[in-house]
């Protein structure tokens, strides 16, 4: 029951996993580098060959996130990007975007959204799942309860410092996929993936049949390859957000698209 | 004093919470990444059974003496109360602590625990320097590796407890997000915290963040009270009708009124930062301008936005700028037994002039927000009233502040 998905996360998932492929989702911050920015950066992101997208809300204290996407949610609160805004505009940066879309957020904006209302809200606005890094399934209840009502993908994550039962938890709440944490840590690019990244999708594979996506500190097609042989999906965050830092200015939208397709597809040194 | 202060509240449970989940009321709960919750339910355990366990409890009891300097004295201040002309007012003097402040009571505690946790290292988050400077003692005293991320803004305003943690052998880190205060030295604490689980201990110093620590960090201070309640009873004869304490996330505060709590005759305030104005963005008062909400890891008052996003924040003294109160002070204010108000940067800084020249104790600008209230209010009362102020913190490390705000 708890992982039944009418989203579109479950079909994207099947189809892959029928053509005998990986899938890459791809992170990004909304509003960064503006509000009008998102809508084209969104399409640009999806024509590159994101599987899924992971559409960033800015906070103001972001614990968990690395410097890279501390800096990119600077920016974006700075252009006025909040939770009520994102889900304002996403009808309008949805049209032309067939990857479905998962809501990154902390969890104070969408407590003080009102729990119905932002479920309710982000359905409308076309979003198919939602996940809030610093809730964890024991203080969730109220929150599945508005989430899964509107028959949205609630995601959790799972880390190398989860225990088995914990693990098991976190997949029970979640629907569409599991988010395994590759290592501890903040989210940003390292140069290495983490041993302790092969153990911990050994024993998530043991507690659930949903698809597993692995992210923090995958940033290149090298180390995509790598999650791919492991796990359902590879995540990239930093990495493109830092492609939005250096490349939109100069090379617009298409550069960050450029930049996705060589995650997907590409082998050599990253696109100009 | 006699060697009795303990004894009046060792066997008194002063309330029931919080329950299993960590949640005072609905306040408190654990809201962290979940590569945290792992490392949380450790401390869980591991404080469980240090609570119970006599050598710990006698470990702790002897270097709160020997090394730390308790029991505290409590001060009958005959001139200040005389000038008031009013109620009567004694200081608890936890600025005599050793490192100047209340903070090594909990530092010390914790610091026994990480190392029965076999933890190297210590990590902390510091406002006004006090718990950087606690926590960089007990690392110190302990052998152990210690680390302390402190906001810009702070290290500038603090500075003498900057080069007091590097002298104890601390690694100093600045922090120069957001708003360079406290709030973001433990979003830096947590990133380092959640990067190097295996061998950190991470000493929250306030009774702030997830379950176990607002309980935990309150039973390390729950010494205050408890001394307290026998001093005054052994000095005055009867129980006090006032507490007044300060309130930044709260752990002079709670220490001091927890073993009061089932005292109904006893009245509790807690003294927020009214900063430069109670517009948002001025002030720490967060009972005054806050709401419900969730950081760093805890569910309870939070400065904010309509958007959820974490208001700015100001006061002169750096150990009360923080947007949120520890959970269990929340429900406290919802359920009436303490009352929460605040107190403005000039009236701290009157106060502390004030105390200084009149009993010769220099106080902490944090220290001094209580003092401000108590002002306020003695001379409404008779001159058979008891107050009892927690005088937190010594008010050396605030010099500087002192001098650029023209009262020296």
């Amino acid at each position: 029951m708890a992982n039944a998905s009418t989203s579109r996360l479950s079909p994207v998932f099947h189809e892959l996993l029928k053509g005998g492929e990986k899938g890459l989702v791809v992170y990004v911050t909304a509003g960064d580098p503006s509000l009008e920015a998102t809508g084209e950066i969104l399409r640009a992101i999806d024509h590159g060959g994101a599987d899924v997208i992971e559409l960033g809300v800015p906070f103001s204290d972001p614990l968990a996130d690395g410097p890279v996407i501390q800096r990119a949610s600077e920016r974006a609160l700075k252009g006025g990007a909040t939770l009520r805004k994102v889900i304002a505009r996403l009808p309008a940066w949805r049209a032309g975007v067939g990857a479905p879309i998962v809501l990154f957020s902390y969890y104070n904006p969408i407590l003080q959204y009102g729990l119905d209302a932002f479920a309710r809200d982000a359905r409308r606005a076309g979003v198919d799942g939602v996940l809030a890094v610093d809730l964890t399934p024991e203080e969730a209840d109220p929150y599945l309860q508005a989430v899964r009502t509107q028959e949205l993908d609630p995601v959790f994550l799972a880390a190398p410092t989860s225990t088995d039962d914990r693990l098991k938890r976190a997949a029970e709440a979640s629907s569409g996929f599991l988010y395994l944490v590759s290592r501890t840590g903040v989210t940003g690019e390292r140069d290495e993936l983490a041993t302790t990244l092969a153990p911990l999708v050994q024993r998530a594979r043991r507690q659930t049949s949903l698809p597993l996506a692995v992210g923090f500190g995958i940033s290149n097609p090298r180390q995509v390859r790598a999650v791919q042989q492991l796990a359902d999906a590879a995540v990239v965050g930093s990495a493109v957000v830092h492609a939005v830092e250096t490349r939109y200015s100069s090379g617009g939208a298409r550069a960050i698209g450029d930049f996705v397709r060589w995650l997907k597809h590409g082998t050599g040194s990253e696109p100009a | 004093m006699s060697s009795t202060p303990l004894t009046a509240g060792t066997h008194r449970v002063p309330g029931k919470w919080p329950n299993a989940n960590g949640r005072f009321g609905e306040f408190g709960g654990r809201f962290v990444p979940e590569t945290l919750m792992g490392p949380v339910e450790q401390l869980e355990r591991a404080y469980e059974q240090a609570r119970c366990d006599a050598n710990f409890q006698a470990e702790l009891k002897r270097l709160l003496k020997d090394f730390a300097g308790r029991p505290t004295p409590l001060y009958h201040a005959r001139r200040l109360s005389a000038r008031l002309g009013g109620a009567q007012i004694f200081l608890k003097r936890e600025d005599l602590l050793h490192t100047g402040a209340h903070k090594i009571n909990n530092c010390l505690g914790q610091g026994l625990l990480a190392q029965r946790m076999g933890k190297a290292r210590l990590i902390a988050e510091t406002g006004a320097g006090q718990h950087g400077v606690a926590t960089a003692t007990v690392a110190a005293l302990l052998g152990l590796e210690c680390c302390v991320y402190m906001g810009e803004e702070d290290m500038t305003r603090q500075a003498p407890n900057v080069f007091r943690m590097r002298l104890l052998g601390a690694q100093v880190i600045p922090v120069s997000s957001g708003s360079k205060t406290l709030k973001d030295a433990i979003n830096e604490g947590m990133r380092d915290w959640v990067t190097n689980v295996g061998n950190t201990h991470y000493l929250m110093g306030s009774v702030l963040g997830p379950h176990p620590y607002p309980m935990m960090v309150r039973d390390f201070h729950r010494v205050i009270g408890q001394e307290a309640r026998g001093q005054v009873l052994e000095l005055a004869g009867r129980l006090p009708d006032y507490l007044f304490a300060c309130v930044g996330g709260g752990s002079n505060s709670i220490g001091l009124f927890y073993d009061f709590i089932p005292d109904r005759e006893v009245k509790m305030v807690g003294v927020e930062a009214g900063g430069r104005s109670l517009r948002l963005g001025d002030h720490a008062a967060r009972f005054a301008g806050g709401k419900p909400g969730v950081l760093h890891g805890t569910y309870t008052y939070v400065l904010q936005n309509e958007d959820g996003l974490i208001a700015a924040t100001h006061s002169i003294s750096a150990g009360l700028d923080y947007p949120a109160v520890g959970p269990e002070h929340a429900l406290l204010h919802q359920s009436g037994r303490v009352e929460y108000t605040q107190a403005s940067d000039a009236e701290a800084l009157e106060a502390a002039r004030e105390l200084s020249r009149t009993e010769g104790i220099i106080p902490a600008l944090e220290s001094a927000h209580a003092l401000a209230e108590v002002i306020r209010r003695a001379s409404t009362l008779s001159r058979e009233a008891i107050i009892l102020v927690n005088l937190s913190g010594r008010g050396d490390k605030d010099l500087g502040i002192f001098q650029s705000a023209g009262i020296l």
